[in-house]
């Protein structure tokens, strides 16, 4: 098992933006150390796909100015991020993971980013995906695999593989990923570091591509809760650009996020510690459990009855979600068009064929047939009545606690190639994160141990609707204890 | 309970077409193996009785609460600058500056 990746730990977003305010690092310094530590591992780990050296640096050297000049710096000055490439960045390409958008570069940037941006963030490059998002390992990358940076012969999670790689490697202090499945959370925890899944439209998704637009969620990944609570302070508001973002106030996700979890109510779901769990995870998770208790919080058991029907109503919405908006890939306006085709017809279809990857085909077929008469009720609108059920499951409970506490994964991180051939044993490794993107509440996976082979492993914590600030609570005393 | 429709090669077909899919014959028959195993899976939906419950096709049903109203995310109907059209222009494939040139629609 590879760990030299690992020696390297970068600072945080407080003691680097402190040292550039006194001047003891500078930006340049961090963007270029970031630079080396990518050309340096990123042959092996591949989490990056495209760089954008002389943007960042430029950009670093305006941080430094201002910083030489006394003036007040933005909230994120000088701190190296990745963005993931389903986020488009005018300037930079967005491939998604695909051969389909192979040479794009958009002509605008997402809402996301910008804020990013004007907050004095320093964008290093795009981040490796699964294609369209639609994966759980980051194999699905028509630019080939991400590596776990703790394991380099497995998976770091997918599909945001890149951008928790990224952050585990110490080549990012901080990156964007989305979550549509647990496509944050997931990875976050096979690679050890801290990944948020905001409540749906606390994030705009203007300038995210869409995989499933009423699951997709924009959020971050940091090294530690404290770093990914400020970014997502950031990145978080509402945007008129995006018609489901929310108009719901964002507080200081910083001001409780020290108050310990002394007296308040977490909940236990025990469906979510049945058959399947790795035993490693359930010591490691229960392990955490337990230090919360001791640390004054009182654990309640909480029963989420529908949880096992979550994966198939996941498949069912996200497919055909996806179906619809992989529409617009056909050649016409963006991306790869097949070259000899004589008619529109011929050239849609050859396109679509030579540009997507076997999972996007599985997926938009799946999707397209769900939705297709004579079973449209059956499947699509069942789910749909079933992801209601799913969500008052979460209202109820979160009637009697304040937050909930499981696994993030049944397993630590798996063997690249371990799970390529069986759709459908990939598909049950999101078994505990799909039901928070189909209720639309947030959450949080957070390193809690490890397996006895060195593997990370993440406890997931979710909330309320709208309420991160009590995730991170609950996020920052696991990390404490953890430590 | 509703048995499962299987999955034939002759609905994959059909399904690919409505796609704008052109699969392979060795793609066709993997693809056709997969949505079964999928589909299968998927049936025990059909053990919930969901007669008396409302689809929810988006979050925002139900986060519609007392601070938001229903007009939250609209906003005033005007007109305004849209992409700059050169920029937009420099992604397509095939282009006369203007339109997005594509093969002809119809077969004569």
């Amino acid at each position: 098992m590879t760990t030299k990746i690992l020696e390297v730990k970068l600072p945080t977003i407080d003691e680097l933006m402190e040292g550039i305010a006194k001047g003891t690092k500078t930006a340049v310094e961090a963007a270029r150390f970031c630079f080396n530590r990518i050309d340096e591992e990123d042959a092996t780990v591949h989490a990056f796909l495209s760089l954008n050296r002389e943007g960042a640096l430029a950009r670093a050297a305006e941080i430094d100015a201002l910083a030489s000049a006394g003036e007040a710096l933005p909230p994120l000055a000088g701190v190296p991020m990745g963005i993931k490439d389903v986020l488009v960045v005018d300037g930079m390409p967005a491939t998604a993971g695909s051969k389909i958008l192979e040479g794009y570069r958009p002509p605008y940037t997402a809402t996301a980013v910008q804020k990013l941006a004007d907050a004095g963030a320093v964008v290093l490059g795009k981040l490796n995906c699964d294609e369209f998002a639609m994966g759980s390992s980051n194999e699905n990358s028509a630019y080939g695999p991400v590596r776990n940076p703790h394991d380099t012969e497995r998976v770091p999670g997918g599909s945001s593989g890149g951008s928790g790689a990224a952050v585990a490697a110490g080549m990012a202090v901080a990156t964007l990923g989305s979550d549509t499945g647990g496509s944050i959370r997931q990875p976050a925890s096979f690679c050890g570091v801290v990944g948020v899944l905001p409540t749906y439209g606390r994030v705009s998704r203007y300038g995210l591509i869409a995989f499933a637009s009423s699951l997709d969620r924009v959020g971050p990944f940091a090294a530690t809760v404290r770093d990914a609570a400020k970014v997502l302070g950031v990145i978080a508001g509402h945007d008129p650009m995006d018609a489901t973002s929310s108009t719901e106030p964002v507080p200081d996700y910083l001001a409780d996020i020290d108050k310990g979890v002394a007296g308040m109510r977490l909940g236990v779901p025990p469906e979510y510690f049945g058959e399947g769990l790795d035993p490693e995870v359930r010591e490691a998770v229960e392990a955490t459990i337990e230090r919360l208790r001791e640390a004054g919080a009182e654990i309640v058991p909480v029963s989420l009855p529908h949880t096992r029907y979550a994966v198939p109503t996941y498949y069912v919405i996200a497919t055909a979600e996806a179906s619809a908006n992989l529409a617009r890939f056909d050649g016409v306006r963006y991306g790869y068009r097949a070259p000899n085709t004589h008619t529109l017809a011929a050239m849609y279809k050859c396109s679509r064929e030579g540009g997507f990857g076997a999972e996007v085909k599985r997926r938009i077929l799946l999707g397209t047939y769900v939705l297709s008469a004579g079973y449209y009720d059956a499947y699509y609108k069942k789910a749909q009545q079933v992801r209601r059920l799913l969500t008052e499951d979460f209202l109820k409970a979160f009637d009697a606690v304040e937050a909930i506490l499981t696994p993030t994964a049944p397993t630590p991180a798996f063997k690249l190639g371990e799970k390529t051939d069986d759709p459908m044993a990939m598909y049950l490794a999101d078994i505990y994160t799909v039901t928070a993107n189909l209720a639309g509440i947030c959450g949080v996976s957070v390193p809690c141990g490890e397996s006895h082979s060195g593997l990370p492993i993440g406890i997931q914590i979710l909330g309320r609707h709208f309420g991160e600030s009590t995730v991170f609570r609950v996020g920052q005393a696991v990390e404490e204890l953890s430590a | 309970m509703a048995e499962t429709e299987r999955v034939a090669a002759e609905d994959v077909r059909r399904v690919a077409e409505l796609a704008n899919l052109e699969l392979a014959s060795v793609e066709s028959v993997r693809m056709q193996r997969d949505l079964n195993a999928i589909l299968d899976y998927v049936a025990q939906l059909n053990e919930l009785d969901t007669s008396a419950v409302e689809p929810m096709a988006q979050v925002s049903d139900i986060l519609r609460t007392g601070t938001q109203s229903a007009t939250a995310a609209l906003r005033e109907d005007r007109a305004s600058s849209c992409l700059d059209r050169q920029r937009v222009m420099a992604a397509a494939p095939e282009t006369d500056g203007i339109f997005f040139k594509v093969p002809k629609v119809i077969e004569r």
